[in-house]
This record gives structure tokens, C-alpha cells and sequence, in this order.
């Protein structure tokens, strides 16, 4: 992937308000807690707190252990669930807000790619009428919508008169993935957030699937949010990315920044907890022991101390910013990365 | 091309699910592709009912008691044309009388009417008590059960809830208890039986929709900006209708059971209108005069409910299409 993104060229749709300059979409302390069932008052922290920016024509990866909540912040995006607090802006125009454009407007630019492509289709639909269900309830006619749906199982490779007529059962997971994509591409979005879209593929298919993404990002010129917990996946497909812990960002910056030098020590065992391709360097132990802690009762202060290698008191007791200013910057939340944080490492770590 | 052509071909005669574009997908994905399909031999897409279709053909038993209750659906709804006497016509001298006797080949009632006739027409009580009911609480009861499931919280806990009120009951005693407080008669032990069937139709009805509003596919038909009830009828009724029709057919026998035996203790039909149920109840005094007489509206019962419900089992496996 090339880091320059000619962005004047991509970005011609009639639909953009905001220039090129302005990011596509910005969330603002996005937060939601879901409610323990049986215990009172108690809630699952699933995304505490998030803030960013996705710029257009870019690929935005997310990335972040099972659990750390992705998908909830992938839901969050297209208020399929409401958020608790926080605030989204879609191309510079406030979402549900008055005054800014509504979640239906909303969910006519933006479009989503679930990661269980069995269960992301209809079983008693053939897979044509999936497609076009979506043109179809934006107000297409239904010969129209047929149409689209054809056209844009074509987009994504598959033969419409061979494998429209069929049903989920009848098509293999990567074509089914194809579908999902002809399926969220059909009412014509300018995002799509993509939600861990290979990761229940063959790694052969998943590599068809992935090129077929970057090929259409290109010819349609859209703009995606990648999550994953793949780290190889999102650095082949990222401009930028976000690496998330326990419903909060934890580090931020351009992919091949990231990937060559992570500031944050839980992007760096995450990257170390990558199976090596080379047999003679096996991975002896795991580098991050224990399970994540529980997002009903996140430890105080920066919530990866309790497995960090380097934790100290200042850990306990603050929680770290994310001081990240200017759209390529790189930065981590992170007492490590800040010199009057008062940890012990503070000053070496952030150049080394 | 041509190795894709030749791509052996599995016993079910169906081609082996081609992952149709191999290489990445170049500037012109459909050029590249078209050849390949075009070279593939024609591909027979059987739609879900189409394969449920093709399931029912292939399975000899539940296609002979179909049959059967084929046949007493038409010897009930033609009844007139074919019972060899008049139903009602009474003899004195011609009661409880045994197979074959002048002519009355199952025999008389006691009141010497012939038992052919009064068993035929006595059909068409018979199933319209048991299918109107359990078609009206189907409709009823999917409905609720659909918009409890689909809405979820409040509204399903409510409704649900309700439901578990009536569940609380025997039907048996339900169905005695709606039917007594009503007093008999045709219409009300209809109403009765629907009351009785409308709970566990919106509980079946309610499970399928719970299972599939979860599913992503559901979100996504929300992501792409459908309202609630454009869902339910795009999406959710599909999977809902399956699993309804199941549980109803088979219901269609508890129904005539219930329906026999609401009239067996004079709830249900008046006399003189035949009904098995009836019947049954006014023969069993003369059971020893004439036995094999008086069991025969039980016969008639046993083998029209045993019939649905080996069909209803039949229907239940060709519909249980793993997907």
C-alpha cells in the first residue's frame, strides 16, 4: 500500500460536503457500557471512551484482543447501537444531532461488513435478493434494485446468473464474503466499516477476499475501517492504525510506523505474540501472560499495568493521555511516552 | 477452461461448488470470469421449498398416510355424494344392529341410523374442528409470538408472560373449562380450541423469531436503513413460517382429540349432528351389543389423528433442511 493517498482525485463524489481536507467521520468519547444481567449497577465497559478520525479515501485499521470491544465500536459507528455518550461526525455534519444529518442519512454513505458470513445472510433468500434488499428499501424500484444487485455481484466476482439464483448453503465461505461485500456496496456507501471480515476464511481465500477489498476501495473510492485482531491482515490493508485495549485507544499512528516501532508495550507484545514464519525462532512463551481483565471492573489508572512488564506506581494511579496531534501522528497512551509522567523509563523510551 | 469443465461431479449430481475467480480480481473481473461460467454445465438451484419438495417426494411413508388423509378429506367433504344413506333417517326396528345388516355395511347406531353415513359426515365436523382452530390461533399466535420476539424487552416479557398464564393450564381442562363457561356448540368449541392453541403457537413462533433477530443478517438489513415491520416481512417470516407450520400441523390432531372429546362430554356438538366424538359418547351404553359398532367412530379418531401426525412428522423431516 502506498502511504500517499491522492486524496483531490479520489475524492470527486457529489455527496461531499466537507472537501477533501475535512475527515469522513470523527467520533468523539464514543462510550458504551452494557448492563451485567443479575448484578445491579454493574457494567461492561465495552468501549469506554474512544476518539478519532478517519480520513477520506483512507483505511483506518483497528486492532485489539477479543473481547476489547471491536465489534461494539464497529456497531457503534452505524448506531446500531446507541452510544452511551460521545459524539459522531459524519463528514462534518453532527449524526442525530439537530441539524446534522440523521442516522438513516447516515446509514445511506456508511455500510458495514459482518465477520460471520454464514449468519450475515438470509438463509431462506437467494443471495440476488440479499443484495438488492438494501437499494430496495432506500427507495429503488424493484427491477432497479435487481439490476444493482447484479451489477455488483459482477463487482465482486461472482457470476450474477450462476450464483444469484442460489442460496447461502449452496455458496462456499469466501463466496459468501463476496456477497456480504456486493451486499454492503449495493446502496452505494462512502464508508464501510469492515468487521473482521477475513477472519473466519482460509488463508488462501482470505488473501482473494482482501485484494478484492483493496481493488474496490480503488474503483469506488471509498474509505474504510478495517477491524481486525489480525495483525498481519490490518498492516497489509492500513493506512493508519488504531490499536485498541479494554474499550480504549491505546496507541495510534501510520501502519509502517506502528508495525516497525511500537510505542505502546501492549502493541509490542501483540506484535511479539505473532506466530513467526521461521522455524528455528519459535516463540518460546507466550509474551503477554493472562487474560485481559474484566471490562466490568477495569484496574485504575492505565488499564494494561496489570500485564505490563514495565508497570509501576504512577501506572496505579494516572491514567495515561493519548496526546496524538496531526493526522500522521504516532503516539501511545503510555506514562512511558510522556517525560514529566514521573515513571522510571519515561525519558529513554521515547526514543529509542 | 477446460479443467473447470471437467470438474468431477458429486453423487448428489450436483458440480462441486466451484470458487469461481481463483487469481485476484484484475481490471475486468466479469470478462475473466464469464468464460468459466459459461463453460460450467447448468447448475440446478432448488429454492428452500423446492428441496422440501424434492425431500417429501423420496419418503414413501409419509406420502401413503398423506394419501390416506387425502382420502378422508375428500370421503368428508363429498359426503353427500358418497354415504350409501341419509345420516339422520332413524329406524325403529334397524338398531344397533352388526356389519353388513341389510345393507348397512358398518352397521346402525341406536337410533338404527346407518354408521357409513354418520361416520362420513361426521368426518367433516371432525376435521373442521381440527383445522380451523389451530389455522386461526397460527395466525393469532405467530403474530404475537413474531412481534413479541422481534421487539424484544417489555413487549415480549409481557406478552409472553401472558401466554404463560394459559400454559399454566391443562389444555384438556382449558379447553372443558373455555367450552363450559361458553356453553356447547360448534363455533364456541372452536373458539375454545383456538384460545387452547394460541399460547404454544406464540411460544414456537416467538423461539424462531429470538434465534434469528440476533443473526447479522438482520443488522445488516438495519444498517442499510429498513424499518422494523420491512424486516419482519422480508426477512424474519421466512424463518418464522417453518418452524410454525411443523408445530401446527401437528397440532391438527390434538385438535380433533381435544374437539372429539369436548363433544364426548356434550361441549363440543349437539345431536343429532354426527361427530365421532359424539357418537362415541352416546354408543358406549351399547357397547355390549354390538362392539365392534360402537368402537368404530373411536377407530375413526385413532387413525385420521395417527395419519396427521405421521404426516406432520414427515413434513417436520423434509423441512429440517440443514442450511
Amino acid at each position: 500500500m502506498s502511504a500517499a493517498l491522492d486524496l483531490a482525485a479520489r475524492v470527486t463524489d457529489p455527496r461531499d460536503r466537507g472537501g477533501p481536507r475535512q475527515p469522513l467521520l470523527i467520533a468523539r468519547d464514543l462510550r458504551k457500557h452494557f448492563a451485567v444481567k443479575g448484578a445491579k449497577g454493574k457494567v461492561v465497559r465495552a468501549v469506554d471512551g474512544i476518539s478519532f478520525a478517519v480520513r477520506k479515501g483512507e483505511t483506518l485499521g483497528v486492532v485489539g484482543e477479543s473481547g476489547c470491544g471491536k465489534s461494539t465500536l464497529a456497531r457503534l459507528l452505524l448506531h446500531l447501537i446507541v452510544p452511551d455518550a460521545g459524539e459522531l461526525v459524519f463528514d462534518g455534519e453532527a449524526v442525530g444531532a439537530p441539524g446534522g444529518i440523521s442516522v438513516g442519512a447516515l446509514r445511506r454513505q456508511a455500510q458495514m461488513v459482518f465477520q460471520d458470513s454464514y449468519s450475515s445472510l438470509n438463509p431462506r433468500m437467494p443471495v440476488r435478493d440479499s443484495v438488492a434488499f438494501g437499494p430496495y428499501v432506500q427507495g429503488t424500484k424493484r427491477p432497479e434494485a435487481r439490476d444493482i444487485a447484479r451489477r455488483m455481484l459482477g463487482q465482486v466476482g461472482l457470476d450474477a446468473d450462476l450464483f444469484g439464483p442460489r442460496y447461502p448453503h449452496e455458496l462456499s465461505g469466501g463466496q459468501k464474503q463476496r456477497v456480504n461485500i456486493a451486499r454492503a456496496l449495493a446502496t452505494g456507501p462512502r464508508m464501510v466499516v469492515l468487521d473482521e471480515p477475513v477472519s473466519a476464511l482460509d488463508k488462501s481465500v482470505e488473501a482473494q477476499v482482501l485484494n478484492l477489498l483493496l481493488d474496490l476501495k480503488q474503483r469506488f473510492g471509498l474509505t474504510y475501517l478495517f477491524i481486525s485482531h489480525d495483525l498481519g491482515v490490518v498492516r497489509f490493508v492500513s493506512d493508519r492504525v488504531l490499536v485498541v485495549y479494554l474499550g480504549r485507544v491505546v496507541e495510534v499512528g501510520p501502519s509502517e510506523a506502528l508495525f516497525h516501532e511500537p510505542k505502546h508495550p501492549y502493541t509490542r507484545a501483540l506484535l511479539a505474540s505473532r506466530p513467526s514464519m521461521d522455524p528455528a525462532r519459535r516463540i518460546e512463551e507466550a509474551p503477554i501472560a493472562g487474560d485481559p481483565p474484566n471490562p466490568i471492573d477495569p484496574p485504575s489508572g492505565c488499564r494494561f499495568r496489570t500485564r505490563c512488564p514495565f508497570a509501576e506506581a504512577v501506572c496505579a494511579a494516572r491514567e495515561p493521555a493519548l496526546a496524538a496531534d496531526g493526522w500522521d501522528a504516532h503516539a501511545a497512551a503510555c506514562h512511558m511516552q510522556d517525560a514529566g509522567s514521573g515513571h522510571s523509563r519515561a525519558a529513554s523510551a521515547g526514543s529509542a | 477452461m477446460t479443467v473447470m469443465a471437467s470438474q468431477p461431479v458429486m453423487a448428489s449430481g450436483q458440480p462441486m461448488a466451484a470458487e469461481q475467480v481463483m487469481g485476484l480480481p484484475g481490471p475486468e473481473p466479469d470478462a475473466a470470469a464469464a468464460p468459466d461460467a459459461h463453460a460450467l454445465p447448468a447448475i440446478t438451484v432448488r429454492s428452500y421449498w423446492q428441496s422440501v419438495g424434492y425431500r417429501l417426494r423420496h419418503d414413501p411413508a409419509t406420502l401413503c398416510f398423506a394419501a390416506i388423509v387425502l382420502l378422508i378429506v375428500l370421503a368428508a367433504v363429498f359426503a353427500p355424494l358418497v354415504a350409501p344413506d341419509n345420516p339422520f333417517q332413524e329406524s325403529i326396528i334397524g338398531r344397533l344392529k352388526p356389519f353388513g345388516w341389510r345393507g348397512h355395511l358398518l352397521g346402525t347406531d341406536e337410533l338404527g341410523r346407518d354408521m357409513l353415513s354418520r361416520l362420513l359426515f361426521g368426518g367433516r365436523v371432525a376435521l373442521l374442528m381440527g383445522v380451523v382452530p389451530v389455522l386461526i390461533a397460527s395466525v393469532v399466535g405467530g403474530t404475537l409470538g413474531v412481534i413479541g420476539g422481534f421487539a424484544g424487552g417489555m413487549i415480549n416479557t409481557a406478552t409472553m408472560r401472558t401466554m404463560d398464564v394459559f400454559y399454566a393450564f391443562p389444555s384438556v381442562l382449558l379447553a372443558v373449562a373455555i367450552a363450559g363457561a361458553m356453553g356447547g356448540g360448534i363455533a364456541n368449541g372452536m373458539i375454545a380450541l383456538t384460545l387452547v392453541f394460541i399460547p404454544p403457537i406464540c411460544r414456537v413462533a416467538e423461539t424462531a423469531t429470538t434465534q434469528v433477530r440476533g443473526l447479522d443478517f438482520i443488522e445488516a438489513a438495519r444498517a442499510s436503513g429498513a424499518r422494523p415491520l420491512t424486516i419482519i416481512r422480508h426477512h424474519v417470516l421466512g424463518n418464522v413460517l417453518g418452524p410454525v407450520f411443523i408445530y401446527a400441523s401437528s397440532l391438527v390432531s390434538v385438535s380433533m382429540l381435544l374437539a372429539s372429546g369436548l363433544s364426548f362430554l356434550g361441549l363440543g356438538v349437539r345431536p343429532p349432528t354426527p361427530d365421532w366424538g359424539l357418537m362415541l359418547s352416546t354408543l358406549r351404553q351399547s357397547i355390549w351389543v354390538v362392539p365392534w359398532v360402537c368402537a368404530l367412530p373411536g377407530v375413526a379418531i385413532f387413525i385420521t389423528s395417527f395419519c396427521f401426525n405421521l404426516v406432520s412428522d414427515g413434513l417436520r423431516a423434509a423441512m429440517d433442511v440443514r442450511m
